[in-house]
């Protein structure tokens, strides 16, 4: 897309400079802890906190936002799925908040398709956090059906509100369950996420 | 009794070899093997281990064609894929742990055979299963149900490979034994792949990994025995998985092999240390001296015995060129594993262990491989099942009643409840999701792909193992064939009853056999496999399950098919010819409550020739959407397609359809959906080519439209299809 990624290894304590943080999924130590709490204290996510202070943007997902709510970059917890199954199918996200880095190539409102893949997605926050989320425009995607509805039947996982996705104060950090990269090519059946991607490029390069 | 005292009989007798095995180890050392010795050689001469009673039969497998690099005999059979590129890929069984502890089992079964893909230096892209569980209604069934799927997510979500495919049928045969088979597929560039033989006398043996505990001992002689009602009291012999150590050792052993320091490498399956290291030498006619004392161990006191039968996961031992192994001890320092320098290469021809400064064992390498038992076990054939017509069965039921039971079945039915536990899409690359016909992966960074796939349908080998072996390989190859990939070879997991009954026996050299014929005449060659014998309990035996899974190649991706009818005004055209086959098909069991009769017959020529025309007809652009016909037939054929793509179709049947016509399951039978211009153009194709089709339907509209017998809502396909495995899991 352009732009060169770099990589770096957990036990880094620096980072290249860049625009932007993305914190991938996968399963960090095997999640045999809980998920994300053991990266959450790897060497190189001091340099993460510190970036971040200063403005960087940061991306989580899946794996990547239960780190970032582990390190305390974002409110609330990632719980063990509803029916305390593994999850791995497409789900419709309606787009809450479309003025930030991430999303401003989607409109507010626009209901995409995304897949979603894990066992502990299950957003949890108390009701001042969530208070809080919701007034300040920081939940960024929620679980929806086609029409955009966010009903039990579209949350595939239990979480509070079908909150799928949120944002920090400042609007520079986002943690998301669904898996955008997974579907930005249509070879694969879809490429509703790639305005993700889009959106940061246009916006932090 | 100490790992240094003389074995008896008795003591024989419990690890599995009879007095005439015992009395040739005493023979080929010379003197009365010591306990570890005797492990050693136990596991060895296992059923798992040495295929005694299989190896006469595999022998006439065809494992050969221009494309295969590496046949079977190595940990993994390997084939050119083009491009500089090979497909690395095996299968194999781990029904005995995972009925005793299911999420374990199932989930160190996806270890293990990834293991035996990426040591030779693939990086695996795909898992499948092939799962076979006892009666929906037996106490068990649940939760082995619930346990397996459960440890096959687990470890393959973890390392992050796809499952992308496969299949699971329940039948009473598999109440105390079931199936849990898994295949791992890799890709490895062609200059890039690595054996398991040994060379170079000093060059240090080195094992990498976790650490050995006391835990899988015995695994190998416990899948070499049948079960019985105190089976469960084996638990401590199933091994446990660490998926995210396998994770760092996979990437551990890609970066060391990246690099030309390994001169051999086998991962420490089975029997673990001692087959790995036997295996190694054995191959390149070496000695090897292991110290045993630089064994990475979990837990104190461990003796010899147990260090070289532990089943511990997640190990490798690798020879290294004398001088490398800094180099490589960085490497895994830097992945967090273990590295030890256990031993080196000898000239002595011998495998000699030293523990505490004593020789604990020093046995002949390849008198013991060579000398390893064969068996041509007696075997009689299964009797001949009669042909079973439609007139030969009254329908208790209508057309449309039986549909919708056939595709509600546990059999048939969706099986989204367990793929949607797997992560099919992570590393994403996987284009067709599992629910078709075979599932397809891309090859990163390429307009190309694999398609893979696993079938068996048991039913028809327990009927007629020859033509029911042929069948598997057959609907392999059609299931393939139908996404538009062409068919390279296969891996095979032959899982069969006690050896030692001549009617077991029977089954596996007829099966075998068909295996064979099949392979050879549709140039599809047998790259690797398993054998499972003993899968019975108290005398009883599973139905008979070679399971078998193939690897096909699209050059294309622009032009592959998929099974889902997705526009309005598509010609429905079926390929092959009907006849109305009822022997031991779904029908016949579902809605008849009968298991007799003969099987469909295969027609090699006829399977090759309307597989090859289907194909020609996807490669030029001309089809998109195709299916092939099998369990459950026509019917059930058009409800898949109409499911997946959520149109629905106006059936348009000759006059003298019946249950037979409808749900018959002759083979070499595929249905595309095109427009009506390319259907009469197709058709004219065909009866060029002597090819049979017929105009059976048009898409359109919410229902699947039956003529006379009436019509069905997508949405009642979609609920009965849907609906059993969820309501049977919650209840």
């Amino acid at each position: 897309m352009g732009s060169q990624p770099a990589m770096v290894w957990h036990r880094d304590t620096a980072l290249p400079n860049v625009d932007l943080i993305a914190v991938p999924g996968g399963f960090s130590y095997g999640d045999y802890l809980r998920s994300g709490a053991m990266a959450a204290h790897s060497p190189i996510m001091r340099e993460v906190v510190r970036s971040a202070e200063r403005g960087v943007a940061v991306l989580g997902i899946c794996n990547g936002f239960q780190i970032l709510t582990e390190a305390g970059l974002l409110p609330g917890v990632l719980m063990r799925n509803k029916n305390l199954r593994f999850v791995c199918r497409d789900v419709f996200l309606r787009v809450e908040n479309a003025d930030t880095v991430f999303s401003n190539r989607y409109s507010a409102g626009q209901v995409i398709r995304i897949p979603v893949a894990h066992h502990d997605g299950n957003y949890f926050i108390d009701e001042e956090g969530r208070a809080q989320l919701e007034g300040e425009g920081r939940v960024a995607f929620r679980y929806c059906d086609t029409a955009g509805a966010a009903d039990d039947r579209s949350n595939p996982n239990g979480s509070l509100s079908n909150i799928a996705g949120i944002l920090d104060p400042t609007r520079r950090i986002l943690g998301m369950m669904p898996h955008p990269e997974r579907l930005s090519d249509p070879t694969l059946g879809g490429d509703d996420g790639r305005a993700l991607f889009d959106s940061m490029i246009s916006a932090l390069s | 009794m100490n790992d240094l005292s003389n074995a008896t009989p008795e003591l024989a007798a419990e690890h599995g070899l009879t007095a005439e095995e015992f009395a040739r180890a005493v023979e080929i050392l010379g003197r009365t093997p010591n306990l570890t010795e005797l492990g050693i050689f136990s596991v060895m001469w296992s059923e798992h281990c040495s295929y005694k009673s299989s190896k006469k039969w595999l022998r006439t497998l065809p494992t050969e064609a221009p494309w295969v690099i590496c046949g079977p005999g190595e940990n993994a059979g390997v084939i050119d894929i083009g491009e500089g590129l090979a497909a690395i890929f095996k299968m194999e069984s781990h029904n005995h742990p995972s009925y005793i502890e299911p999420f374990q089992g199932a989930a160190t079964g996806v270890g293990g055979i990834l293991r035996d893909v990426f040591t030779m230096g693939a990086r695996p892209v795909a898992n499948l299963n092939a799962l076979r569980f006892g009666a929906p209604d037996h106490p068990k069934t649940r939760h082995l149900v619930s346990g397996v799927v459960a440890g096959i997510g687990g470890y393959g979500n973890c390392i992050g490979v796809p499952t992308v495919g496969g299949e699971c049928t329940f039948h009473n045969s598999y109440d105390g034994n079931i199936l849990v088979n898994a295949m791992t597929v890799g890709i490895a560039p062609t200059d890039r792949i690595f054996y398991a033989e040994a060379a170079g006398v000093g060059n240090p043996v080195i094992y990498v990994g976790s650490k050995t505990g006391r835990d899988g001992i015995h695994g190998a002689t416990m899948a070499s025995a049948e079960f019985d009602d105190q089976s469960e009291e084996k638990r401590p012999t199933v091994q446990v998985g660490d998926p995210f150590t396998e994770k760092l050792l996979l990437e551990a052993c890609l970066e060391l092999m990246a690099t030309d320091a390994i001169v051999a490498i086998q991962d420490m399956g089975a029997a673990g240390l001692t087959s790995s290291s036997f295996e190694m030498a054995s191959r390149g006619g070496m000695g090897i001296d292991l110290d045993l004392d630089h064994v990475p161990m979990r837990e104190t006191g461990m003796s010899a015995y147990e260090l070289m039968l532990s089943e511990s996961q997640e190990r490798m031992l690798i020879v290294l060129k004398a001088g490398r192994e800094d180099d490589a001890r960085a490497i895994f320092e830097k992945w967090e594993l273990d590295f030890a320098v256990i031993g080196r290469l000898t000239e002595s021809g011998r495998m000699v262990l030293k523990m505490g400064g004593e020789t604990v064992a020093d046995l002949p390498v390849a008198p013991l491989a060579d000398s390893a038992p064969e068996y041509d076990r007696p075997h009689r054939p299964s009797p001949a099942q009669p042909q079973i017509a439609a007139t030969d069965v009254a329908p208790s039921v209508g057309v449309k009643e039986a549909l919708v039971t056939l595709i509600g079945s546990p059999d048939l039915c969706s099986k989204r409840w367990i793929w949607e536990q797997y992560d099919h899409m992570v590393m994403a690359d996987t284009v067709v999701r599992p629910g078709g016909d075979a599932a397809i992966v891309r090859i990163h960074d390429s307009n190309r792909a694999l398609a893979v796939t696993t079938d068996c349908t048991p039913r028809y080998v327990a009927a007629d193992p020859v033509e029911g072996g042929k069948q598997a390989v057959a609907e392999c190859w059609r299931n393939l064939t139908a996404t538009g990939a062409k068919p390279k070879a296969i891996t095979d997991c032959l899982n069969f009853g006690s050896p030692e009954r001549e009617d077991v026996m029977g089954q596996f050299v007829g099966a075998v056999s068909g295996i064979g014929e099949a392979a050879r005449a549709l140039e599809f060659p047998i790259v690797s496999g398993n054998v499972s014998f003993y899968n019975e309990t108290n005398g009883k035996a599973v139905q008979p399950t070679p399971a078998i899974g193939g690897v096909g190649l699209i050059e294309d991706l622009s032009r592959l098919a998929r099974i889902g009818i997705d526009q309005p005004g598509l010609t429905l055209l079926l390929i092959g010819k009907t006849e109305g086959q009822l022997g031991a098909s779904i029908y016949l069991r579902e809605i008849a409550g009968r298991e007799d009769g003969a099987p469909p017959p295969v027609d090699l020529a006829t399977e090759r020739q309307v597989g090859d025309f289907v194909r020609d007809l996807i490669e030029t652009g001309k089809v998109r959407i195709c299916h092939d016909v099998s369990d459950g037939g026509i019917a059930v054929a058009v409800a898949e397609m109409i499911l997946a793509g959520s149109v629905g179709v106006t059936m348009s049947v000759p006059e003298t359809a019946d249950h037979g016509w409808w749900f018959g399951e002759d083979q070499a039978r595929y249905i595309v959906a095109v427009d009506n211009k390319t259907a009469m153009k197709i058709e004219a194709d065909a009866k060029s080519g002597g090819i049979a089709t017929m105009q059976i339907g048009v898409s359109g509209g919410k229902a699947l439209n039956l003529g006379p017998e009436g019509e069905l809502p997508v949405n009642t396909l979609r609920d009965a299809a849907e609906g059993w495995l969820p309501a049977y899991m919650d209840a």
